[in-house]
């Protein structure tokens, strides 16, 4: 249902307005001088639009080592990816439907670990993949981006199977199903929905992921899209369009995944948010 | 009667396995790389190692001493204090104002709430370097809105060591109002309609619907909001690391920059894991006290 005002509606438009101007002139900033060329911002100053459609500044992003930062960070996001679905689609089915002794502790000890700070575990974590020769491989972020992701998602994906009738569960039981098969052919399948919402979730968390990368990885062959940025910054340091040519390219995946999943993306962002 | 009980007694033990076996993986991920972690980063706080040989001088609790004393750990402090008071005194009322806006608005605003949202899916560091240029002196965005209004231009919003810290928390507020603004959304919309009706027909206007009606039932949702942006802003580290490293002279020196650049810039990776765990206990105990206080409140 509408809601109908008819008073404060200037005061309400004036800021929509002035937030509009704020959020959306950075990214002007960037999209337009990524079409400029490289003197061009000095001689037509910040505001004006480019003067025509400069594609040279793609062209030379995408021809260089681009492609490499972005399979990179498609592989490790999709491999922690599938790790994650399936650990947490697992734990949540004990957490969510069996009644045991332990259940409330070790569900504690998940939500507990929600609330780590990352950068307590980033000395260790860089000594641990040195010891496993892991070290500047692209194998190295797998481990923490899969670990860190994994509380939220339990205890996004507990939440959401709690939800699933017990009622079909019951009469899998008494049609002679196990444990496992009531769990692969019903629970599974009907938790769908949620690990959708996990997976755009947990997708832009990791597609974004700075901290792990900066340490763990040091060579051009191992980093990832965001690092990238620091790789041609040092390449291009006085080239301002090329810059924000490269940073128009790397926020791209996200919001075009944005535009296709919106409703879904923000309804994992709210379950996230919910854990206090 | 033998029967049954040996019947619960397998339905028992088939669960436990069942719940072993589900479990197993994201313990083993959880032990590996968070349980691990914290415990190894306390017993590398006590000793003296430079992350390269493999040598570690047992010092006992000579780092935690140095960390009491040390100036710029308190600096590091007050400067995520700063953020936490200045995000949520900034970023909560404009994200509540806007999403009232668009729970009012209706439907045609979503292009609205596109544009708003933006700023939620660029990575800190994109962030961060596109702002690093925004408040660049020569071309940047601030320094030409200020020649536009007939100033000189040549503002160094970073490189001033008064201003550089407003600067940096401008830029968290831009990052993340989109998202304390989806937050109230989703609460604002999930009020029932029949209070709206109620206030409407009772002659409410726009602004005592929002005062009297809409703000008193959101208190729940304002305070997770709040506690979401004070954990948070004491964890900050990719925006700042990016646009000034700390810097000019410390004053956006952060608990995390600091940590980073004792661990992997000097090479003081004890002393770096000492921040870090006094980082952890702050955290900690900063959650638990705000926690205890937010809900001893709703008991009273």
């Amino acid at each position: 249902m509408k809601k109908k005002f008819k008073v404060g509606k200037i005061f309400v438009a004036l800021l929509a307005l002035i937030w509009l101007v704020i959020a959306g002139a950075p990214f002007y900033f960037m999209v337009a001088s990524a079409f400029k060329e490289q003197f061009e911002i000095f001689t037509a100053g910040v505001f004006a639009m480019p003067k025509g459609l400069y594609l040279e500044n793609f062209k030379k992003v995408i021809e260089s080592d681009f492609y490499k930062y972005l399979l990179n960070s498609l592989f490790v996001v999709g491999v922690s990816l599938i790790l994650i679905l399936f650990t947490s689609l697992f734990a949540s089915y004990p957490f969510s439907r069996f009644k045991f002794k332990l259940n409330k502790p070790l569900f504690g000890i998940i939500v507990a670990a929600m609330a780590v700070p990352i950068h307590v575990t980033l000395i260790p974590v860089f000594q641990l993949t040195q010891k496993l020769n892991l070290y500047d491989t692209i194998f190295a972020l797998i481990g923490p981006y899969t670990a860190f992701n994994l509380p939220i998602s339990v205890f996004i994906l507990t939440g959401f199977m709690a939800e699933i009738p017990k009622e079909l569960e019951e009469s899998a039981e008494i049609d002679g199903c196990g444990k496992y098969r009531t769990f692969f052919s019903i629970i599974a399948p009907l938790s769908k929905p949620g690990l959708a919402t996990l997976a755009i979730y947990n997708s832009v968390n990791m597609w974004n992921e700075f901290s792990f990368a900066l340490v763990l990885t040091q060579s051009k062959g191992s980093r990832t899209l965001p690092l990238s940025i620091w790789e041609f910054q040092g390449q291009y340091n006085a080239n301002i369009p090329m810059i924000m040519a490269v940073l128009t390219l790397c926020a791209l995946p996200m919001i075009l995944a944005f535009a296709i999943g919106q409703e879904k993306l923000i309804k994992g962002m709210m379950a996230g948010a919910v854990k206090g | 009667m033998q029967a049954t009980r040996s019947l619960s007694e397998y339905r028992k033990k088939s669960t436990f396995i069942a719940t072993t076996v589900f479990l197993l993986p994201v313990f083993f991920f959880i032990l590996i790389f968070i349980i691990y972690p914290i415990i190894d980063s306390f017993w590398l706080s006590l000793h003296e190692w430079n992350g390269i040989t493999s040598g570690k001088t047992f010092l006992g609790l000579e780092n935690w001493k140095t960390l009491m004393g040390d100036k710029i750990f308190f600096k590091a402090f007050l400067n995520n204090m700063i953020i936490v008071v200045l995000s949520i005194a900034i970023q909560l009322p404009i994200a509540m104002a806007i999403a009232f806006l668009l729970d009012t608005g209706g439907k045609k605003l979503n292009f609205l709430k596109m544009i708003y949202f933006l700023p939620m899916l660029m990575s800190s560091v994109a962030i961060g370097f596109l702002f690093k240029y925004t408040y660049d002196p020569q071309f940047g965005l601030i320094s030409a809105v200020d020649t536009m209004l007939g100033g000189e231009g040549m503002i160094d919003v970073l490189g001033d060591p008064r201003r550089a810290i407003f600067g940096v928390i401008a830029v968290v507020c831009w990052q993340f109002v989109p998202f304390y603004m989806v937050y109230f959304l989703a609460a604002l919309s999930s009020l029932p309609v029949e209070i709206y009706e109620a206030s409407i027909i009772d002659g409410a206007s726009y602004g005592q619907y929002f005062w009297k009606v809409a703000l008193p039932s959101m208190k729940g949702t304002i305070k997770s909001a709040a506690i979401l942006s004070l954990v948070g802003s004491l964890k900050y580290f990719d925006l700042i690391y990016v646009m000034t490293q700390g810097g000019p002279d410390g004053a956006t020196e952060l608990m995390a920059t600091y940590m980073y650049k004792n661990a992997f810039t000097i090479g003081k990776m004890g002393y770096g894991a000492a921040v870090a765990s006094g980082m952890f206990i702050i955290i900690t105990v900063i959650s638990l006290v705000t926690l205890r206080v937010i809900n001893g409140k709703e008991e009273a």
